[in-house]
Order: C-alpha cells, then structure tokens, then sequence
C-alpha cells in the first residue's frame, strides 16, 4: 500500500464500499506490541526544568470540564473563574485551553471566561450516547454555536459503526462540521466502546477524512475512557494524516487522567509519536476535571520545594 | 511549538558499591590471581572503575581441581531438592541486590540503566527461580528416570550481557548436579563477580561456582583443561571454531551459542506501527551488542519506502548517551576495539554502494557511542549483509514474493533467530517452518523467557540453552 494522495483520499469517501476497503485496508495494530510501546514510554524520567514545563503546558491544555445532570450557572461560573486563573497565587499559571460543558450551559460559560482567551467547548449530538437522530443532532450542536460555543465535542455513533455503516458515520460527522461555522470539531469516538485498537485506528481515520479538527477518545462517561495506548493509536493517526496531507489535527484523550504523572505520560507520546510540533493546546487537549488541581499541587511541590497538599488550591 | 528537553534523570553509581578492586573468586574464597590484573573501564566514559585481578594457568588449575572435589564429595551427591535451595536462595539474592547489579552492569559494560534494571537482571533471576524448580525433577524432564550430571563445567561468556548470560550457564548446571567454572569477559568481569559473593552469601558449598576473570588465554587454558568434562561457550563463531578444533576427539561435551545475522521479514500486511517498533527493539537494543539482533530487515518492496520513512522518524527518537541516565535508549559501544569494528563494517557499507543513513541524535564527545545507523538499498552481496556487525547498524534488503523472503533470510551461514511481521496467521506458521533459525519470533523481537530454549543453527552455534531442551546440555542423556 503506497500513500494516496489528497485526491485519491477524497476518492475513498465516494461510497460505503470504497471507505470499507480504504478503512480496512489500513495496516493493522498489534495490541501487545502497542501495549507494550506505551508503558515503555511511560517510564521517561520528567525531572526539575522538564517537569515544570511539562506541567505548565499541561495545564494550558486542559479543557475543564462538567458534564453532569446536576450542573448549574453558579458551578459553571465558578469552573470559568478557576480556567482564567487557576491559581490565585502564582499569577503566571497559564489559563486553561477551554471550559467544556453542556450547550444549554454555554452562554453562562462564554460570560464567565469573559475575554481571557479560555474557550467555551460544549458537548453537542444527543451526548454521550448519541442515540437520536440527525436533525436532533444538528439543532443540538446549532444551540451551542448560536450560545457562542468556540468548540464543539461531537460522539459518533458507535452503532453505525460498529455494524460497518462507516458511510452513515462519515456523513454524520461532516454534517455536524458544516454546523460548526467556525467553531473546531473535536469528535469522540467513545474507544471503550470500540473495544479493538484497529477500530479506534479506523474510527480515527474515519474522523480525519470527515474533516474532525480533533480526534478525542471518550466521553467520560464509558469505562474504559482515555488509555495511553489508545492514544498511542489516535497520535499515529494523526502523525500518518499529516505526512500524507501536510494538515495538523488534534488529539484529545478525556477520561480517568486524574494526576500529573499521568498528563506527563501522555505528554511523552505526544512528543515520541507524533511529534514536537504537538506539544501545544492548539493540537493535544486533556478533558478532564479533577486534573487541574493536582497539576497545580505539584506545580508548588516543585517551585515550594515541599508539598502542600490539596487545601492550597482551589476546590471548584 | 516547542523544544521539550527532558532533565538527565542519572541513577546514583553509589549503589553498585563499585570497590577499587576486584578478586577472583575460588574454591568458595575471594582470592588474588596470579595472573596480570586488568583494569575495567565504563564505556560511556572511559573512566577505569576498578582493577581486577585475573587467572594464571596455575590458578585454572586449581579452580578446576576445587570444582572436582565439590563435585565428588558434595554437589554431586546432594539430593535435587537440597539442590534447589541453594539456587532459589541465588535467585531471591540476585532480585534482592538488582539494583546494585543493575547500576554495576551499566557502568562497567556501557548499557542503558533502562535495559540492566528491566531486562538484564530480573530475566537473570528468572533463570535461577525457572532451574531452581528444575533440580528435583530431573528425573521428569524425559532423559529416563535419573539423568546424572556430567560433573565440572568450562564456561566462558561473552561481554554484552555479563550477568544475564552467567546466569543461563550457571543456573542449569547447577540444576543438574554439575559444578562451574566460568570465565567472564575481559571487559565486562564485575557483575559476575558480584553473583560470586551471592553465592557466598547463598552458603553455596566451596568449589561449586569458581570465578576467574581473565582475557582469552585463560578460556583457552580453561576449556583445555583435563579436569573439565563439559564446555559451554557464548561469543563469536571464530573463537567458537577455535575451541572445536582444540576439542576435537577429547570426548568433553560441548555447546556453542555463537555470532548471528538474524532475517527480521515484514511482509505487506503487517502492523505497521508496531513492526517498526519490533525493528528497533531488534537491532538497537543494547546497542545491537546481541548474537540474535535483527540486523537485517527484509522488506516487502510494496511497502518499503513508507516503512523505511517512519522507521528513520522513530529511530531518530532513540536517545544516546549515559548509560545511568534513565532516559538513554541506546548506551555506550563496549570498548574502543569493538567502536572501530563497527566503524569499519559501516565504512565498507557506504563503499559498496549502500544509502547510508544516520541518527541526527547529539552523541556525547566522550566516551565510546555510535550513533544509530540505517542502511537502505543493501544487496545480499555486500559484506553489511553477510557479517554480523555487532552494532547498532541495520541493514535493509527488500524482496518481492513470500518465497524471496524465505530465501533470502535462509541465505546465511548464521541461523540464531528471525523475525516474522504480519496480521495473517498461516502466513507466520508457513514462514516459521521454512525459517532455519533457532527462534523465530512472530510480531515481537528479542523476547526471552528461561522456559523457551535458545540455540543456533549453522555457524551460530548447536546445543540449547533454557527449556527442558537445555537440561540436555548439562546431563548425561
């Protein structure tokens, strides 16, 4: 198999046929050898300088999230307050790549962050099941622009795909693109439920061929949510989509990454497979909510010299 | 974008308790050689670490004469089961001291703390837990009811994986009853040293486990030497032929696990991703400095350019340099003599015509490193080829059909391991039963467990090592 072109890609998406044999026709992916890639990787040694900057960027990449029944202006108000300046005491803490919560939340949100540069990304598609139909899905992803939502994170349907309608799939995302006006299209392909590592290559694919800004792996509300060898996977994906268009998409794993040493994890893959060139919130994104404050704790813990332990920072 | 610089994450060389000097270890006593001592240097810096003292013939003597009387009078004799005390107390010592052998493994033979911590050393215990269990059931292992030991063994290892390779000759002689004599490297004798004191402490009998560091003059004296009734030897097939023909018709036991130039085949449908990652796991890891390192890649030509592309992306990831560093994926040539020959072997390659491509990783000024090398448009002419490199220098031939691939990789007087890439099954089983290797590793590369034997063909060597297979080799069947 030889690199196609930009033309002959757009060649593959002709019909459900063609993006069969194109999608399975990509090289396949070895589960132990990935596996075993990742949690080689994982054992970089971050120390000192590299940790700090590591942590530092880190935090510029999380997109803080609430996504829960419960959720209120005054919770998303104060998740907006902590995205602008999430420590209060260290001024020079980057701001957080985004907020991210539920469209009806939206306008609250986009009037929280204010002009800080933090985005407003909301989860749009009849999330995170995606059961309903198309027309549902588009005026869902239209209320969160119209909100003034800057990122929308889209879910595919898993049953479509899984019972190899990839055209249905393919179409879908396109579609809830062409909606997005000039918010970014992160789509999730909710991994846990795509159960092998050459699906969630596929789906990746499948996602970068629609025109996705973002490959992301879960909703959060799957388990198992973001794993590195997962990511392994998505990073693949992307660095293959570039060598063969010259266009840069992201990567975001969402889901379980709770502490540092984890983000930093994720960090390494970032810059071992795909490449230097992703190390920034423009191309990698964490979804998570609970990460920021530990992210912050051990910013401390490196600049105090002691940790200080989780009533230092912020509960929001 | 950015340019994330990872901070040098060193492991601290206090914990090898590296000592001024080293003494040979005799008859169950740590005693001077009266051989010419030796200076051990660390290859990433060039630093002597400490000065060994080495075997005169006079001292090969006695060491052979104390492993017979252990034999005769103790180790022989001693039930399997009392047997297998000792060497599971071994092995709980080795993974009791790992750190520290780890850290002395990478400084006097330049490999990454990486590979010493998480390969080297508790693959070296599993060898000694995995016969540990063998000693009472010998007589279950297919050589009738009660297979005797042979009685002492000359043992002479090679310097690129000092403990581990120790382990594989000392744990199943052990097992089966025999007493050891071995001689570690010239360049590489502190590790082995160190196993020496664990027997010590393990309250081994004396005699059973003899040391004696030295260069190839005392092998020779040992392997020679009347008192020994079984030779093991691991390193390059001209020393092996060497000891065959002074051997010939003296009626000792021998195994030879000798030089390779391991075929590493990916055919078109293979994961692609992973299969690079097999290819560097082949040829890079520890510094190419492994008998059955894939070093030449045979590559379906329909996929050749894309493979070769992301595999020079991933390679040039490789990080070179201290080998205490946590973060160094490819360590320190062993000595200056091996340095050149690689640089020899890879100057004859740019002269007879291949593409030579190297790492643009920074290599530190000091010290013995050579950055990682990839050869493309390799024929099977050339001598990059045919000669085991020993190196971290791969070699790439394309081909075109299954059976190209087959008679290509066969097309060697080597046959230690293979390497198969692809997502079809039948095409591994069929691929796998024409390799003539002693392994051949199906989407994975340089894998070892103490339970799968390990043995060549041809000019790399005959008789197993590990399995039930490599009981044979230190029994009388």
């Amino acid at each position: 198999m030889s690199a196609p072109s930009t033309t002959e890609l757009s060649e593959v998406t002709r019909d459900d046929a063609s993006l069969r044999r194109f999608l399975h026709g990509l090289p396949g992916v070895d589960q132990v050898g990935v596996e075993q890639r990742a949690a080689g990787l994982g054992t970089r040694s971050i120390k000192k300088a590299s940790k700090l900057w590591a942590i530092d960027t880190a935090i510029s990449m999380v997109d803080l999230t609430t996504l829960e029944g419960a959720d209120t202006p005054g919770k998303v108000r104060t998740l907006a307050a902590k995205a602008r300046r999430p420590d209060p005491e260290y001024a020079e803490v980057p701001h957080v790549g985004a907020v991210c919560v539920y469209p009806d939340m939206v306008a609250t949100a986009v009037a929280g962050v204010g002009d800080s540069g933090v985005g407003v990304a909301s989860v749009a598609t009849a999330f995170p099941s995606g059961r309903s139909n198309r027309a549902v899905k588009l005026a869902d992803t239209q209320l969160a622009v119209d909100a003034g939502a800057a990122e929308i994170d889209m879910v595919i349907d898993r049953g479509a795909f899984l019972s190899g309608r990839y055209g249905q799939v393919y179409d879908e995302i396109v579609a809830i693109k062409a909606a997005c006006g000039s918010a970014h299209l992160k789509v999730i392909l909710e991994t846990g439920e795509l159960a092998t590592y050459d699906n969630v290559r596929r789906a990746s694919w499948l996602a970068l061929l629609a025109g996705g800004d973002f490959i992301k792996t879960s909703t959060g509300k799957v388990s198992p949510a973001a794993t590195l060898p997962v990511t392994h996977v998505m990073l693949q994906a992307v660095r293959d989509w570039r060598d063969r268009t010259g266009q840069l998409r992201g990567v975001k794993p969402a889901g379980g990454i709770r502490n540092t040493k984890d983000a930093i994890r994720y960090l390494v893959a970032v810059h071992e497979v795909a490449g230097e060139e992703w190390l920034t919130p423009t191309l990698f994104r964490f979804g998570a909510s609970s990460l920021l404050n530990d992210l912050l704790m051990q910013r401390r813990t490196q600049l105090e010299g002691h940790y200080s332990g989780p009533d230092y920072v912020t509960v929001d | 974008m950015s340019n994330w610089e990872y901070a040098p994450a060193p492991e601290s060389r206090d914990i090898a308790n590296l000592k001024p000097a080293y003494r040979m270890f005799v008859d169950g006593k740590f005693v001077e050689g009266s051989g010419e001592p030796l200076k051990t240097v660390n290859p990433a810096t060039e630093e002597v670490l400490a000065e060994v003292s080495t075997a005169s013939k006079a001292d090969v003597d006695t060491a052979v004469k104390a492993a017979r009387r252990a034999y005769d009078r103790v180790w022989g004799r001693m039930p399997g089961a009392e047997r297998a005390k000792y060497i599971f107390r071994i092995a709980r010592l080795v993974q009791e001291r790992s750190r520290e052998l780890a850290v002395l493994e990478s400084l006097d033979n330049g490999k990454p703390i990486k590979e010493s911590r998480d390969v080297d050393v508790p693959t070296a215990a599993a060898h000694f837990f995995y016969h540990a269990g063998w000693a009472d059931k010998l007589g279950y292992a297919g050589f009738g009811p009660d297979p005797r030991p042979l009685g002492v063994a000359g043992q002479v290892i090679p310097w690129n994986f000092p403990l581990l390779m120790a382990s594989w000759k000392i744990a199943p002689a052990l097992a089966c009853g025999n007493t050891v004599v071995l001689k570690p490297a010239e360049t590489t004798p502190l590790t082995a040293l160190v196993l020496a004191e664990i027997c010590q402490q393990a309250e081994l009998p004396p005699g059973v486990v003899n040391i004696l560091p030295g260069a190839g003059d005392v092998g020779s004296e040992l392997v020679n030497h009347a008192g020994v009734d079984k030779v093991a030897f691991t390193g390059s097939t001209e020393v092996g032929k060497l000891i065959q023909r002074s051997l010939a018709g003296s009626g000792k036991k021998m195994t030879m696990e000798l030089g390779g130039k391991a075929a590493n085949i990916v055919f078109d449908d293979a994961p692609l991703d992973q299969a690079v990652e097999g290819i560097v796991n082949g040829i890079f890891f520890n510094q190419g400095h492994v008998c059955c390192a894939g070093s030449r890649l045979l590559v379906q030509e329909s996929i050749a350019d894309e493979l070769l592309e992301k595999l020079r992306t991933r390679v040039a990831t490789l990080r070179v340099g201290d080998s205490l560093d946590k973060n160094t994926d490819v360590g320190a040539i062993n000595s200056r003599a091996q340095l050149e020959k690689i640089q020899e072997l890879a100057a004859a390659g740019e002269a007879e015509g291949a593409q030579r491509w190297t790492s643009p990783v920074p290599v530190p000024d000091k010290g013995f490193f050579f950055a990682p090398t990839v050869f493309s448009d390799v024929q099977q002419s050339m001598r990059i080829a045919r000669e085991e490199i020993f190196g971290p220098v791969l070699s790439v031939l394309t081909f075109r059909t299954p059976d190209e691939a087959v008679a290509k990789a066969n097309n060697t007087p080597y046959g230690l391991s293979a390497g198969i890439w692809t997502e079809k099954g039948s095409r591994i089983l069929w691929a796998a039963q024409r390799m003539r290797a002693g392994v051949v590793w199906a989407n994975t590369f340089n894998r070892f467990d103490p339970t799968a034997p390990f043995g060549g063909y041809q000019e790399s060597g005959f008789g197993r090592e590990g399995g039930r297979a490599g009981l044979e080799a230190y029994l009388d069947v």
